[in-house]
């Protein structure tokens, strides 16, 4: 266990390492990016190019450029943006996170019991008008992009349907800190919970019922049938417990990568100012120090679901427990 | 024979398909009578199965079409509702199945799994149901009962599993123990553990054992009575005994000649039955066995059926005429 949990710390270092190099080469190598031109402003001279290059660094070999980063991120923590000189990086994400913590969980939530109700009704009813119908729905919702349906999702609650009785709850776009108000926390969340669940309720309900429809062939469910067990005890009890293993590896990557800053896109479209938001942001105006930052913070978390995963794999598959 | 335990009456098992309706089993009739142990052998596709999956109407698919009557402690299987059925499913008659390696849920420990079928039929505790399980355990001679039912299925070997599915089966002391070849899959020292095992059954559990099996030797050492089925039919039924001494129909002495002797002069070849079993879909309409049968006589153009010769039924036209 102890070696194990060693061995995903070092497989974690490793991977920051390479993700960070990898960013920072990237950075550099990307035309019109030079931080120098940026933090000096529009017509500077060359003088006061050099000039600034040299009070932040930039005129160092890369490599030490590169550690001296590191440090400001890691060790001193007061890693400064480029683009507005003096803002810190590390208190900005740290900020974010709770917001794309949120969001993410709210919608895992919702994907996750929609998507099992979905997948198990469509299994047992497989053939039938209502798998087909479910089946098809799943389809459109995996098909529609989460950019496209949140701002559809907006127009409709924000603007056309925003003075009728059916929306008028809802806030305006933005994020309010759940330790602040509860209640509102959760109107400003629903939305974008729903738009971000729908792709993932889709994909989820037709790898469920894949699952679930060749479970319910193999010997272990005959067996359970003649035990005399009921048609519900087969599904939930055998069926739907052995069809979890595959979709709980699913779930913790899924929920990585969407925490680790994947929710970008939905962050933007409905204004919630989580780590997407700040990567989105970072990338538009080329702030090296708050890219490094959140890939930084992405790349932990993604590796972070990854161990957890795997620790839940032991429990709830036990013949992985004595694979290792 | 209104004793008997178990009373199957014409049952005929086919399946809609594209092409039209598919007979599998066709007219298969029997009677078992209390721990009495009978045997069905045939070859694959001969319905030998599927006849089985119908005492406890476990044929799930939904294209299949079962007739006929099979009649159980007074009541006809085919014609319960399901609720009823489901109740008899591992209560009065339970069954076990032929490959144990994935017979079990794999994420539940085997105990858990006796527990369950015990709860399902009967009210009793949680802890009671394990004392029961781990009892019959040890009664199908596992050493460390305790410790075995605390183990998952991927941690036992085969032949433990059978035992675990066997112990499952028994655990609601059911009238009728149907086993679907349940030593193929083993390796030859368990089989005859495993044998002996379904042997005592009878005496220690009052059971009757249904075996399907295409083995003639599992057939010699544990059945009573043997029914021998030929493409979804009955070709001869009777005693055990008489049957390996003088088989009448002759795809049964071709099985019987396929067993290698111990004694007698040495064979270059074992006989074979020469060909193979019709497909479902082009079933002569005659007797089914007559194109591979070394004795065919015009009359097998017309299907035999099973008559009273030397004491037991054989569906052949020649029967008790050599």
């Amino acid at each position: 266990m102890i070696i194990a949990l060693f061995r995903r710390l070092g497989e974690m270092v490793f991977v920051l390492v390479a993700i960070s190099v990898l960013v920072f080469l990237i950075f550099f190598a990307t035309p019109g990016a030079d931080p120098a031109a940026r933090i000096a402003g529009r017509g500077a001279t060359p003088a006061i190019l050099a000039a600034v290059r040299h009070s932040f660094g930039l005129d160092q070999p890369l490599p030490v450029q590169y550690f001296l980063m590191m440090k400001h991120l890691f060790i001193t923590q007061d890693l400064t943006s480029f683009v507005n000189p003096g803002e810190l990086v590390v208190p900005a994400v740290v900020q974010a996170i709770p917001v794309t913590l949120s969001l993410v969980f709210g919608a895992a939530v919702i994907w996750l019991v929609l998507s099992t109700i979905v997948g198990v009704v469509a299994a047992v009813q497989r053939g039938k008008w209502i798998d087909r119908v479910l089946m098809f729905l799943s389809l459109v919702g995996v098909s529609m992009p989460v950019f496209w349906l949140g701002e559809v999702a907006n127009l409709l609650t924000q603007a056309r349907f925003h003075n009728t009785w059916l929306f008028s709850w809802v806030p305006a776009l933005g994020y309010v800190p759940l330790t602040s108000d509860p209640a509102g926390w959760f109107k400003s969340l629903v939305i974008p919970w729903l738009v971000l669940a729908v792709t993932y309720v889709g994909l989820y309900g037709r790898v469920l019922r894949a699952n679930l429809v060749e479970a319910m062939g193999e010997d272990y469910i005959r067996t359970a049938r003649a035990k005399g067990l009921s048609e519900r005890q087969i599904i939930f009890r055998h069926a739907l417990r052995m069809s979890l293993i595959t979709l709980v590896s699913m779930f913790g990557l899924d929920f990585g990568a969407l925490v680790g800053g994947g929710a970008l896109l939905i962050e933007v479209v409905c204004s919630l100012p989580g780590v997407g938001m700040l990567t989105y942001q970072a990338l538009q105006n080329l702030d090296l120090p708050f890219i490094m930052a959140a890939v930084m913070y992405g790349a932990v978390f993604i590796v972070v679901a990854n161990t957890v995963v795997d620790m839940l794999y032991v429990v709830i598959d036990p013949r992985a427990r004595d694979a290792r | 024979m209104s004793e008997a335990l178990l009373d199957m009456r014409d049952l005929c098992v086919s399946f809609r398909t594209a092409r039209g309706v598919l007979p599998i089993v066709e007219g298969v009739s029997f009677q078992m009578a209390r721990r009495e142990i009978l045997s069905v052998v045939g070859e694959s596709g001969s319905g030998k199965s599927l006849t089985a999956l119908s005492i406890m109407r476990l044929i799930t698919d939904p294209n299949a079409v079962m007739t006929g009557e099979i009649w159980f402690q007074g009541r006809d299987l085919l014609a319960q509702p399901a609720e009823e059925m489901r109740r008899l499913r591992g209560g009065a008659i339970a069954m076990i199945f032929q490959d144990p390696m994935t017979a079990l849920t794999p994420v539940y420990t085997v105990g858990a799994q006796i527990v369950e079928q015990i709860r399902v039929h009967q009210d009793v505790s949680k802890s009671a149901a394990r004392k029961r399980a781990i009892e019959l355990l040890g009664a199908m001679g596992i050493a460390a009962p305790r410790d075995v039912a605390g183990r998952f299925p991927h941690q036992l070997s085969g032949g433990m599993r059978q035992r675990v599915m066997i112990a499952m089966a028994l655990s609601c002391d059911p009238a009728l123990l149907i086993a679907d070849e349940p030593t193929t899959a083993l390796d030859v020292t368990v089989q005859a553990q495993i044998l002996e095992l379904l042997l005592k059954l009878r005496t220690d559990f009052g059971s009757s054992v249904l075996l399907i099996t295409h083995d003639m030797g599992v057939v010699a050492r544990v059945a009573d009575r043997v029914v021998v089925m030929y493409a979804g039919r009955v070709a001869e039924a009777g005693a055990t005994a008489e049957i390996f001494q003088s088989p009448q129909h002759p795809y049964t002495m071709g099985l019987l000649d396929a067993i290698p002797k111990l004694y007698g002069p040495k064979l270059k070849r074992l006989p074979a039955i020469p060909g193979a079993p019709p497909s479902p879909f082009e079933r002569p309409p005659g007797c089914a066995f007559a194109p591979r049968c070394a004795h065919e006589v015009p009359a097998c153009d017309t299907r035999p059926a099973l008559a009273m010769v030397a004491g037991r039924d054989v569906a052949c036209w020649r029967a008790g005429v050599r």
